[in-house]
């Protein structure tokens, strides 16, 4: 095993596009050693981005957008005020995942690129409509975030291709979001089921919602049709409902060792429902 | 009684002092399984089946021992021939024969110079398999044309015409249970299931073993009882005991599950033929697809009831699935679930059954609780049905002393009903509900044992005391031990120390288990500082120039028995020991027997639940246990133990479970998805300590470890299906299950 220090992502895709067998990139390393150390996977090429300057950076630029750079684990995300007045869902998300230690090393853009259903923050990221920088042999580009996981472990980047960083626009007036997620016990758990929610209000009506699901399809899904449900409404009964519908309707599940088919369709139109309602009192506060 | 006024006047006994190795753990400094290193030092690996059940056609492993570091590799044929009985079954668990039994049994170990080498070589070992038919449920495995595990594994208690896959029965009660059901107003028949749990113990199972070319080693491991694996290495490796000196580490965790062995003599092995020491620590998944959970069951219980809560009948059928060797605790389970009841009709009948599966191994009250869940579970739902209320109708049928047990002799003197009526009396039982939420009650039972032990107190030149006693500490007992040697001898408790001792300084010590340490230990400790006392008057009389009959032991002191003895001042323990050396020498006091007189012990706990009626998960809001201890040495260790068992039981109960894939590959061999709970999954256990004396020790002592895992999982069975409206039948309750169950009611 190789190991790289790369001191621009320019250098890390040039690394990875060289390199001819398993490449990882490291950040927090919270899914990439523990694949090592359960012989999952064995890296040829490893490559430490945490040397690469910004990538501990929290930014919000002047639109009100933000930048949150790849090695910015989670506990720092946490202890950002300004960060979390406007996109409480997203931290809270990342925020679940693991113990205190794991928090100190976890990171948005690592969640995302391991390509795991059931990755917590995805489906608030994807709520919130946020976007992944990628750096690439062929340049810059922007990505949607639902537009990364293929499937499971899989994602859309191509050879050399690494996230540098990941993009919240702005949050606007009156917008609020929310993240809730199921599992067995109350920590230290992988999602059942996953509901990120991200709404804007004028006075008591929705004006703009997405709705995204974990752990209910081989990758995390942006279910339109459920935000569509809420558009227009005030949260009232018969918008739950349509909200829960399309949720469940949204839902291509496998049974496993964590939940049935049967239960991760009921608790996504729960969770949606209750996210919601969360994302809606605080669009309001 | 003289017997409670005399287990009340106690000065040490019954304070709270912190544990003697309190600081080495909370430090880091104490030395566990895989604390230890040796010069020369190989590490090693065990290769397991992939597969769940299948032939050993050909392990090749030359291309493994041409690999770099490999120092030796081992399989069947390194170890005893001809073995017989549980020797046999544990050789053949720990490295197979001619077939692989589960997913995770041991073919073949590597001792490489380092871990990585020697995992590296691992993946070099080519074993050739026939794929055979595979079973792991236990009502599956008694079905006719369920596939064999072992032909003729089952004893003469078997009746004629059952699958081969039932090795054992048991069949005990008295009465007649159709005529007890036809006295009944209600009789209530229904199949409970519990799958199999794991003890969960942090630390992995690990060790250190030398055995050179002359038959002579050494051994550091982390079990429960070493003399036992003194034993069991000597007998699979074919050497004497006593050429084995085995050292027990500290533990991280045990439950019953290091009772057995599963790595020792592998290590040993490979010590063996690689003349150098071996290290061997289990990675997690193999502590879980190769080490003992429990049985899983399924079960069978009927009750009648009169509509004044009178039991008229009862009977049980307890099927118990223990892997792929005899062994699943059935008796125990068919003779704890009624034992809580004073019966004139009782049958139960149990089934030990074989599947593809690790071989069961103890845990805390082994059998108990799922018969608990059976039983109490059918007398809440009697009781809902009867409008009767849940204490009550269990003080009614309450066992007490002299009634006859469901599975024979009559009970001695037993705190069930004190335990009741303090829970009863509890302002838990009593709280208001929360809308939505449901209350369970649960009582418990379990039999305690005493085993062989031997303990040694020696005293040192300045008066303070050294006890060496053969039982793992798992449970805070060398505190308790501390305890009651100074309680004797009049000396501070900080005045003696406590060794687990190894297997060459004391006679055999039976396995920590049963309950039995500060029964059997603490019995033995109290006898070794009373003849200890006996040695320090001698010395005192002869000194004064009176009979040892004139002297008593006060304090710490020798003083004259009375006026008659002679005038003389009190002697202080520190003066004879300092002048020993010089009066007949050392002085050191012992014991050594095997106890009658294990007091069984009772339990009665009391849970709150809520049920999230959309998604099906459960919250357990509060929890009380109320326990017999019969006379608490340390009551703090003894409240640890009460909420540990409660704790584990929630997890049980909720969470926990072994998940087979269709091809019987465990799915879940980490703690990711092996659920046990995690402390934000628990409330706070309040606890009840309930003291009524085991005539059987001298302070009165009851064991505590086990039964208090008894009665949680049907209590909190009872606390969801009174919230969730819906009778749960089936272990663990997790959401799926109670989401299921509750669309299947409307």
């Amino acid at each position: 095993m190789r190991y790289h220090t790369p001191s621009s992502f320019e250098d890390a895709s040039a690394i990875a596009a060289a390199a001819t067998g398993v490449t990882r990139f490291l950040a927090g390393g919270t899914d990439v050693l523990v694949q090592l150390r359960s012989d999952l996977v064995t890296p040829d090429d490893l490559i430490d981005i945490k040397h690469i300057a910004g990538v501990k950076d929290i930014a919000r630029h002047s639109d009100g957008s933000w930048r949150i750079g790849a090695a910015v684990s989670g506990a720092e995300l946490a202890e950002h005020e300004a960060l979390i007045a406007e996109w409480p869902g997203v931290v809270e998300a990342l925020e679940l995942i693991g113990s205190t230690q794991i928090q100190a090393r976890c990171t948005l853009v690592g969640n995302l690129c391991n390509g795991s259903p059931a990755a917590d923050s995805v489906p608030a990221m994807i709520a919130a409509g946020a976007t992944a920088s990628v750096v690439g042999p062929e340049g810059t580009r922007e990505l949607p975030v639902e537009d990364v996981p293929t499937g499971p472990g899989m994602t859309s980047l191509g050879p050399g291709e690494v996230v540098s960083a990941v993009n919240l626009p702005p949050r606007g007036e009156c917008g609020g979001d929310a993240y809730l997620r199921f599992i067995p016990r109350t920590e230290m758990d992988i999602a059942v089921v996953g509901a990120g929610v991200s709404l804007s209000r004028e006075g008591d009506t929705i004006i703009a919602a997405r709705v995204a699901l974990g752990a209910v399809a081989p990758t995390v899904v942006l279910v339109e049709e459920a935000g569509a449900a809420l558009v227009g409404s005030t949260l009232d009964d018969t918008a739950l409902a349509a909200l829960a519908g399309a949720a469940e309707a949204a839902c291509r599940p496998i049974s496993d060792k964590r939940g049935t088919v049967e239960f991760r369709t009921q608790v996504a139109g729960v969770l949606a429902r209750r996210a919601a309602k969360i994302a809606y009192d605080r669009a309001g506060a | 009684m003289a017997f409670d006024e005399e287990t009340n006047g106690f000065k040490v006994v019954g304070t709270r002092p912190d544990r003697p190795d309190g600081i080495d753990k909370v430090t880091g400094r104490a030395r566990f399984g895989a604390d230890v290193t040796a010069p020369g030092m190989l590490h090693a690996v065990i290769i397991r089946s992939p597969h769940a059940h299948a032939r050993i056609v050909k392990i090749n492993s030359s291309k493994a021992e041409a690999a770099p570091g490999v120092k030796a590799v081992v399989t069947r044929a390194d170890f005893a021939e001809g073995l017989e009985g549980e020797n046999w079954n544990i050789l053949e668990n720990l490295m197979a024969g001619e077939y692989a039994l589960y997913d995770g049994h041991a073919v073949a170990a590597i001792a490489a110079t380092s871990s990585l080498a020697a995992r590296d070589a691992a993946r070099l070992v080519e074993v050739e398999y026939e794929m055979l038919p595979h079973v792991t449920d236990v009502d599956d495995a008694m079905q006719e044309g369920a596939p064999v595990i072992r032909a003729g594994a089952a004893d003469g208690s078997v009746p004629a015409g059952m699958h081969p896959n039932v090795v054992r029965c048991h069949d005990s009660g008295h009465g007649d249970p159709e005529e007890g059901f036809a006295e009944a107003d209600l009789v209530i028949e229904e199949r409970f299931t519990t799958e199999a749990t794991h003890q969960g113990y942090i630390e992995p199972h690990a060790c250190l073993g030398t055995l050179g070319p002359d038959g002579r080693g050494e051994l550091w491991c982390c079990t429960q009882g070493h003399w036992n694996v003194q034993k069991v290495c000597a007998a699979l490796l074919d050497i004497e005991t006593s050429k084995l000196r085995v050292t027990a580490s500290e533990i991280g965790g045990g439950f019953g599950g290091k009772t057995a062995v599963f790595i020792e003599p592998v290590a040993l092995a490979l010590s063996r033929k690689a003349n150098r020491p071996v290290k061997l620590v289990m990675p997690r998944a193999d502590v879980f697809r190769a080490t003992g959970p429990t049985a899983s069951t399924s079960m069978d219980v009927k009750i009648g009831m009169k509509k004044d809560g009178t039991i008229t009948g009862a009977s049980g059928v307890f099927r118990c699935q223990g892997g792929a060797f005899p062994g699943a605790p059935m008796e125990f389970t068919a003779m704890c679930g009624f034992a809580p009841y004073a019966l004139k009709h009782v049958r139960q009948i149990g089934y030990d059954v074989m599947t593809n599966r690790p071989k069961q191994a103890a845990y805390r009250a082994p059998g108990s609780p799922m018969a608990a869940f059976a039983v109490e579970s059918v007398i809440d739902e009697l009781c809902n049905r009867l409008g009767l209320d849940p204490i009550d109708v269990r003080l009614k049928n309450a066992s007490r002393e002299g009634t006859k047990a469901n599975f024979g002799p009559s009970w001695d003197r037993i705190g069930l009903v004190e335990t009741l009526e303090a829970a009863k009396e509890h302002p838990h039982f009593s709280a208001p509900l929360a809308e939505g939420a449901g209350r369970g009650i649960s009582c418990g039972f379990w039999f305690n044992h005493a085993g062989e032990t031997a303990v040694q107190l020696a005293l040192s030149e300045d008066g303070t005391v050294q006890l060496s006693v053969g039982t793992p500490d798992i449970g805070g007992s060398r505190a308790s031990m501390c305890m009651m040697a100074a309680e004797e001898l009049g000396i501070p408790y900080e005045d003696v120390r406590t060794t687990v001792a190894d297997t060459a300084t004391l006679g055999y010590n039976e396995i920590s288990h049963g309950s039995r340490v500060t029964y059997a230990s603490g019995l033995a400790t109290i006898e070794a500082a009373r003849d200890t006392v006996k040695k320090l008057c001698k010395r005192a009389a002869d000194k004064w120039g009176i009979d040892a009959e004139a002297v008593e032991w006060r304090e710490g002191c020798a003083i004259p028995s009375g006026p008659n003895a002679g005038d003389f001042d009190p002697m202080p323990i520190k003066e004879i020991a300092g002048r020993m050396g010089q009066t007949g020498g050392p002085i050191v006091g012992h014991f050594e027997a095997t106890p009658e007189g294990a007091g069984v012990s009772f339990a009665t706990h009391i849970v709150d639940a809520e049920v999230d009626r959309e998604t099906g998960a459960t919250t357990v809001t509060r929890y009380t246990v109320v326990q017999d201890a019969g006379k608490a040495i340390h009551p703090s260790y003894v409240e640890g133990q009460y909420q540990g068992g409660a704790a584990q039981g929630i997890g049980w109960a909720l969470n926990e479970e072994y998940i087979y894939d269709e091809d019987g590959r465990l799915q879940n061999a980490g703690f990711l998805d092996y659920r046990i709970p995690v402390a934000s999954d628990l409330p706070m256990i309040d606890t009840v300590i309930v003291e009524v004396p085991n005539p059987g020790h001298p302070y009165g002592v009851r064991g505590v470890g086990e039964t208090s895992i008894c009665p949680p999982l049907a209590a909190i069975a009872n606390a969801v299906s009174n919230a969730a409206g819906v009778r749960m039948q089936d272990l663990p309750m997790r959401p799926s299950r109670i989401l299921e169950a509750l669309k299947a009611r409307s």
